[in-house]
């Protein structure tokens, strides 16, 4: 395992130091060594936004707090939830007195501990509402959308509930405007090879050399095929016509369309893929509004990339567009 | 014949030394089927919780109050509310008891099986730790009804949790993580039931060397 380490065991910690001492303009460590929050927050009279979720996805979820996104994020070990007292301690960071809006990934570690997190909220006259991303399309199938997994579309669904928060929206709307967001987008991956959690040192799934796998999942859970490895331009088809058919996103439509590398995927490479997806996507009618490609949401040091989609509505449309300042994003 | 309840010392300390000694297997076996970070975080809660008692005393539920309050607070992931909350229902149950009996001991493994439906949707069947705990449930209220030794009880609750545990083998997961895998996730032990079943039998050991 050829890594930048000291003790694997520390690795979140040391991590988040050099975080903050890198991004102090924008995120400031709170009380509770596993979250960290806006510089300005709680801001008062707005509805705190949070999230939280498991290490190694860089640069989710830390690198989604700052300006007109994220209030605070509840950080866990490397692919493992974080506590259900650090998601409340990151309520407590951004509550402005308007309630927190939680917006999170469907992941069973997750929800037990945002659930715990909500009940203790709540005891201490907290209110806070909650959105689980589910976009990814691969991980189960459209009637059971309630299983699906939370992957790249989750930074959409924080840009549009930070908007409609720093807009003033109260906590439902701001709840609302997270809904809509996740309910209009939808993602796959394709992954190229699995990825190694420092500890355990080694990988622990296989994605043999030549083949790539379908839909697999953030932490390299199983996808929908194995198949030989294809060009850039097999591959955006492959994605597009599982993403564009399920939402269904369709001629006239007007969508956000973002790629994310999953780690390990030199950008060069996000860029010929987007390049190509971009041609299926007009070709069908759709008008890109406007497109994300880069490292946003990543799985270690696997190989691969995410595919997501979002259709816009006027209200989708402003909060996208709103300027914003984190690590993961920036937007004048 | 009782566990006194000031005498849990010797049972959190049989616990964390199981979990410590059984990390890489654990971490093998999640490797399989799930992430491979089961026994590290196990290890992790558990020897955090055995450095803080240090030399000191603690009765059996506050030691398991203790426990939990470890997992749920410092550990996180999905284990961290799952056996927090186990541990914390257990303990809760009989935190005024002076003497465990076996029947005290039957009522403290039923709250916290009742505890973790409270939080998780998963059943008997379902490949999780569910499948360890629950006969664990059952073979000890029938021994507290049928009024059967407390040593023997413990020795036969040893056996229901390794029944238990193999049982998950030749199951597909329904729940969690490895569900994602389906038919993918048959022929391998579930690593929760895994841990569940080295906790308790440990456990078990623990109480039986302190029965008086």
């Amino acid at each position: 395992m050829q890594r930048i380490l000291n003790n694997p065991d520390n690795i979140v910690d040391e991590m988040l130091e050099g975080f903050v001492k890198t991004h102090g303009d924008i995120v400031k460590k709170t009380s509770h060594p596993r979250v960290l929050a806006a510089v300005n927050a709680p801001v008062e009279g707005k509805v705190g936004v949070v999230t939280g979720g498991g290490s190694g996805h860089k640069p989710a979820f830390i690198g989604y707090v700052g300006k007109n996104m994220c209030d605070s994020a509840a950080v866990g070990e490397i692919c493992s939830s974080p506590t259900a007292a650090a998601f409340l301690d990151a309520f407590k960071a951004a509550d402005g007195g308007k309630g927190v809006a939680c917006l999170y990934g469907n992941y069973s570690g997750d929800n037990m501990n945002v659930k715990m997190a909500v009940k203790m909220a709540k005891k201490e006259g907290l209110t806070v509402k909650t959105v689980v991303a589910n976009d990814d399309v691969a991980s189960a199938p459209k009637d059971q959308r309630e299983k699906r997994r939370g992957v790249a579309g989750e930074i959409l669904m924080w840009k549009c509930g930070g908007a409609k928060a720093s807009l003033g929206g109260d906590l439902d709307e701001v709840i609302a405007a997270a809904q809509k967001a996740i309910d209009s987008t939808r993602s796959v991956g394709i992954g190229l090879t699995p990825c190694t959690l420092p500890a355990v040192g080694h990988p622990n799934f296989e994605i043999k050399d030549g083949t790539m796998e379908v839909g697999i999942g953030h932490h390299g859970e199983p996808g929908i095929e194995v198949c030989e490895l294809e060009t850039a331009d097999k591959m955006a088809k492959r994605m597009t016509d599982i993403v564009l058919p399920d939402y269904p996103f369709e001629s006239g439509d007007e969508v956000v369309v973002l790629v994310s590398g999953l780690g390990a995927t030199p950008v060069m490479e996000l860029y010929v893929l987007y390049n190509e997806i971009e041609k299926l996507i007009v070709e069908k009618g759709i008008r890109i509004h406007k497109a994300y490609v880069g490292n946003y949401f990543t799985s270690l040091d696997m190989m691969g990339a995410t595919l997501t989609v979002m259709k816009l509505d006027d209200e989708l449309k402003e909060l996208i567009d709103l300027d914003c300042n984190t690590m993961g994003l920036t937007q004048v | 014949m009782v566990v006194k309840n000031a005498k849990g010392r010797p049972i959190l300390l049989n616990m964390v030394q199981a979990i410590h000694e059984n990390k890489q297997y654990l971490g093998d076996i999640d490797g399989l089927i799930g992430d491979g970070d089961h026994g590290m975080n196990m290890n992790k809660g558990f020897v955090t919780y055995g450095e803080r008692l240090g030399e000191d005393e603690t009765t059996f539920t506050d030691g398991l109050n203790d426990l939990g309050m470890v997992l749920l607070n410092e550990i996180g992931g999905s284990m961290g509310p799952i056996y927090g909350t186990i541990f914390m229902d257990m303990a809760d149950s009989a935190e005024e008891e002076e003497d465990i009996t076996l029947e005290v001991f039957a009522k403290m493994l039923e709250a916290g099986l009742e505890g973790l439906y409270g939080i998780v949707d998963a059943r008997p069947g379902d490949k999780t730790l569910v499948d360890t705990l629950n006969p664990c449930v059952e073979c000890m209220k029938k021994a507290a009804a049928e009024g059967k030794d407390f040593a023997q009880a413990l020795d036969e609750m040893k056996d229901c949790a390794e029944t238990g545990k193999e049982s998950t083998k030749d199951m597909v997961a329904k729940y969690g993580r490895s569900s994602r895998l389906g038919e993918r996730s048959r022929g391998v032990l579930d690593a929760g039931a895994t841990s569940c079943c080295i906790m308790l039998k440990a456990m078990a050991d623990g109480m039986k060397s302190v029965l008086e």
